[in-house]
């Protein structure tokens, strides 16, 4: 006889797994989530959510300038944050700037995942020559700070495409973030390729004739998710930082598109005239998702490693 | 050991190629290299002359060559923003770079490693977990807007601490230091300190991390079976064990510090490098960023090598070669 | 005449929280180990046997703890004390052995420094007479060239040289117990050998005793005086060894012996047990093993049997409880 319960469906299993199960207690990692979803919704609706678009040249009161945050002696309503040098609301400037931000630090992510990813793949499971030439490339870019490396491709995109357009400049930035992340992920997921391409259920599908491809796509890469997913929950943090800095100092995005880092820079000279507001916004903005990403990350990181648990 | 040396060694001058060899891609590529060696203002006759001397009508692999040689001397030309030698604008700056970087560093280390050691050994408690919080901040505040809190809190409000430049120096023939004068260390400390917060929450959840792996082990286990104090197990055994793996951390850190002393030197307008090397690179100043790189890329390997030297210092089981066991 | 035990386990519980609830890992444990004897652990794995001695040593990993029970050394409490006096107690008293000789010595440090270390901690002895010690005590060990060897690294030893080494360490404070857990797992099966015979030489000198933890029945027939049988985190059979090894009560540790290949016998198949031993969260109702039990009864999928006495051995099933014996005795 024969009677088998039918077995739980994936979401019953999901919202019954240890994962799950850490992130309900674990006050931090919801208050982080919670944070992050905010700000990642307002950035992206940010038209529809900033009171003002900060960016119409045509609204901008010059008189309005220079206003303190509302709580503050000379504030006023209508300017929660303040404004700026030129009357921007810094509140929707945040929002819009937060968006930016968002967009080159995920894009950047994306791109240096699929790279890495790939490569990862591709130099553990083909191995000899292919994989040494990819770990020596490696070895060669971990030896440089990321700053550098975004630098220095920004640099010298800026000296080849002198006149670029908008998307071209972002289209340099976004890849030299993205050239200072991939590697880590290279590595990992070669050396799960490693583990799990000696494992005797790839060994059969090879000599039934399953094509490499569809070994590497199906079977390792599920196996090697965990670790890609902590990895890439950090490394969006640090590729806003990233772009943060660049924009900072001069070289990041165009300043027809502002991120959070070109607010900061802007704001950064009136900060000696007292009106510091203009740029300590930009920067809670920054921290706070960077923050509550990395906090993510962390307990992303904490909730997959089996031995903490 | 000779032939792993050896090994390093190869590997060093590989990278110094690969270096060399982006950054001569650069000058031929990217800027002219006649113009970077005369300057904007040279005449056509002084540049033909020179493409000649330089021997740009030949082959690939004897400019590269010539490029290597030069570099190796120190020689990249002049520097397309300022018209001044590469090689002296970057001897100038150096000393303050360094002196930065230095400062950090021992920030960093002084108190990460402490403070990760007890967060590891008090691991749950609240202290723990507020120094834990705390560094996660400090990976997530970006090197810049520390400065700029700093600054604001510091110079502005307080009025206690200069927020520009590097202060009263001494210099002696080639070098310069801040550091015989109270106003130098005046003006180092928001610098150094604003340097050192993202390499001091690194190593601090580094040592956390790997002194909780180390109290998982068995020696440690069989060091509390028999009987050891907890100052022995924690401090003989534990931190020993620990330091190992931090010390190569710590000593790419060294090279990443300088790196990112580009950052805080722009920040405080510090004369360092750094500080050169955005001014290029706003300026697209190639001689500049080619020769910083490979100034760059030197020091990383040098303390690579040292790292790994280091290694064969503290962790026996590289050193001895294993004698004929018996049973 | 028995003198008074050296050690004693009386009802020992152990459980583990975990989100699902609270396992218990060790379920009313009673054994005892006289002075100078040699007490086998055996077991498949998961019964309990290193929890066993993890709970004497008093290093119990969280969020494991000692529900309730006592462990008495020379019939004052242990399981109950504060950790620095548990502490004094580790080496001194108690000395442990555990698995892997590789992974249990420091690799930074020279065996002698980890020797006279753990001399220094409990005998109050300068570091030269601890040194001297240290030399003897690998001398003892069986270590050739002890003068020259005391100063090199655990890694220039083979295996068997690094378990001699972890005896020396565990002796050097001159315990009057060992808890040895699998001490031979890791090891060549050739010196295996070696290694048991020197522990259980060096006990006989020191007069120590030894709780030996092993999966292994060979090294426990060579070994040990009496022999405990745990089986789901309970004491199944104990007893002298030579019983339970021949004349075994308990049908579990009837099915072990059962399925020790022998030379002498001439058999197609390995004899094995249906069935495995039960996951810590799905314990049956009554004696853990009835679901496997060729001889099982109602009563045994009810009520939990004590260690009841049969023979030389005593064995926790209802076949060999008094009611049972009456019976047959008046039948």
């Amino acid at each position: 006889m024969n009677t088998t319960a039918p077995s739980p469906g994936r979401l019953a299993r999901m919202l019954d797994s240890d994962v799950w199960y850490s992130f309900k207690t674990s006050p931090m990692a919801i208050l982080a989530a919670v944070i992050a979803f905010l700000c990642i919704f307002c950035s992206v609706f940010a038209p529809w959510v900033s009171p003002y678009n900060p960016f119409d040249l045509a609204s901008l009161n010059l008189s309005d300038a220079r206003l303190p945050p509302a709580w503050m002696a000379e504030g006023s309503r209508a300017h929660l944050l303040g404004t700026d040098g030129q009357g921007r609301d810094i509140l929707s400037a945040l929002f819009y700037g937060a968006r930016i931000s968002l967009l080159v630090g995920f894009a950047s992510v994306a791109v240096s995942l699929v790279v890495g990813v790939g490569l990862g793949l591709l130099s553990g499971f083909v191995g000899g020559k292919v994989d040494a030439l990819i770990m020596r490339i490696c070895d060669v870019m971990l030896s440089f700070p990321s700053i550098l490396v975004a630098l220095l491709i920004d640099g010298v995109g800026r000296a080849l495409f002198p006149n670029a357009q908008e998307t071209l400049a972002f289209g340099v930035l976004i890849v030299a973030i993205s050239l200072t992340g991939w590697v880590q992920y290279a590595r990992t997921v070669r050396g799960s390729t490693l583990v799990e391409r000696n494992k005797e259920y790839v060994q059969a599908a090879r000599v039934i004739g399953v094509a490499p491809l569809r070994i590497m796509l199906k079977h390792v890469l599920p196996n090697v998710m965990g670790p890609v997913l902590v990895l890439a929950t950090i490394q969006v943090a640090a590729a806003i930082i990233t772009e943060a800095t660049l924009s900072f100092l001069g070289v990041g995005v165009p300043p027809t598109s502002p991120s959070l880092g070109t607010l900061i820079r802007v704001g950064n000279d009136f900060l000696f005239s007292g009106e510091w507001w203009i740029t300590i916004f930009p920067g809670a903005m920054l921290v706070l998702i960077a923050l509550s990403v990395n906090l993510l990350g962390d307990w992303l990181r904490d909730a997959l490693n089996p031995r903490l648990r | 050991m000779f032939a792993f040396i050896l090994r390093r060694l190869g590997q060093a001058v590989a990278v110094m190629l690969t270096v060399a060899f982006i950054a001569f891609m650069l000058f031929q590529y990217v800027g002219d290299p006649v113009t970077s060696m005369l300057g904007q203002d040279a005449t056509q006759e002084q540049r033909d002359d020179l493409r000649r001397d330089l021997g740009l009508d030949q082959p690939f692999p004897l400019q590269f060559a010539r490029f290597v040689g030069n570099a190796a001397q120190g020689e990249f030309g002049l520097s397309l923003r300022q018209g001044r030698k590469v090689s002296v604008l970057i001897a100038e700056r150096f000393p303050a770079t360094l002196e930065l970087a230095l400062a950090a560093a021992v920030i960093a280390l002084t108190v990460g490693i402490p403070l990760g050691v007890y967060a590891a050994l008090r691991r749950g408690g609240f202290g723990s977990q507020l120094v834990m919080t705390l560094s996660l901040l400090g990976v997530s505040l970006p090197t810049f807007l520390i400065g700029i809190l700093l600054i604001l809190f510091f110079s502005v409000t307080l009025k206690w601490l200069p927020s520009f430049g590097r202060g009263d120096v001494v210099t002696f023939g080639n070098w310069s230091t801040g550091l015989l004068t109270v106003d130098g260390w005046k003006h180092l400390i928001l610098p150094a300190i604003t340097l050192s917060v993202f390499q001091l929450a690194l190593i601090m959840r580094l040592v956390r991390a790997e002194m909780l792996e180390v109290l998982r082990t068995d020696y440690i286990k069989f060091a509390r079976a028999r009987g050891l104090q907890n100052s022995s197990v924690y401090f003989g055994h534990a931190l020993k064990n620990t330091l190992v793996p931090v010390i190569t951390i710590t000593g790419l850190q060294l090279g990443s510090l300088i790196a990112f002393a580009i950052i805080t030197e722009t920040v405080f307008q510090w004369p360092g490098m750094g500080f050169l090397f955005i001014q290029a690179v706003q300026f697209a100043d190639i001689p500049v960023m080619a020769a910083y790189l490979c100034l760059i890329a030197l020091i990383f390997v040098v303390v690579n090598l040292s790292v790994d030297l280091l290694y064969f210092a503290v962790d026996p089981r590289l050193r001895i070669e294993k004698s004929a066991a018996g049973h | 005449m028995n003198s008074s035990p050296l050690l004693e386990v009386k009802n020992l519980r152990v459980e583990f929280a975990t989100r699902r609830g609270t396992l218990l890992a060790l379920d009313d444990i009673n054994l005892s180990i006289a002075p100078g004897e040699i007490l086998g652990i055996v077991g498949e794995s998961g019964a309990g046997k290193s929890l066993t001695g993890a709970a004497i040593i008093g290093l119990i990993e969280p969020p494991g703890r000692i529900a309730s029970g006592e462990i008495l050394l020379e019939g004052k409490r242990i399981d109950n004390l504060p950790y620095e006096q548990m502490r004094a107690i580790r080496g001194k008293q108690i000395g442990a052995i555990f698995q892997d000789p590789l992974t249990s010595l420091n690799p930074l440090y020279t065996i002698g420094q980890q020797l006279t270390e753990t001399i220094q901690t409990h005998l109050p002895v300068g570091a030269a007479e601890a040194r001297q010690r240290a030399i003897k005590l690998l001398q003892d060990t069986g270590i050739p060239a002890a003068e020259q060897r005391i100063d090199q690294y655990p890694h220039q030893f083979s295996g068997g040289m690094r378990q001699r080494v972890v005896i020396a360490l565990a002796l050097a404070a001159e315990p009057k117990l060992i808890v040895a857990d699998e001490p031979t797992t890791a090891l060549d099966v050739s010196i295996q050998a070696q290694i048991i015979s020197l522990l259980k030489r060096l006990c006989k000198e020191q007069g120590a005793a030894v709780m030996l933890v092993t999966h292994d029945m060979g090294v426990i027939a060579e070994t040990c005086d009496r022999v405990a049988v745990l089986y789901a985190g309970r004491v199944a059979e104990i007893g002298p060894v030579a019983d339970v090894i021949h004349n075994p009560s308990h049908p579990y540790t009837v099915g072990l012996m059962g399925s020790i290949p022998s030379m002498d016998e001439n058999r197609e198949r390995l004899l094995q047990i249906d069935g495995s031993m039960p996951r810590l969260n799905a314990i049956p109702k009554g004696c853990a093993y009835n679901p496997r039990c060729p001889n099982v009864m109602d009563r045994c999928r009810q009520e939990r049997p004590e260690l009841f006495d049969a023979g030389a051995t005593r064995a926790a099933c209802w076949l060999v409880s008094p009611e049972v014996q009456t019976v047959r005795v008046n039948a």
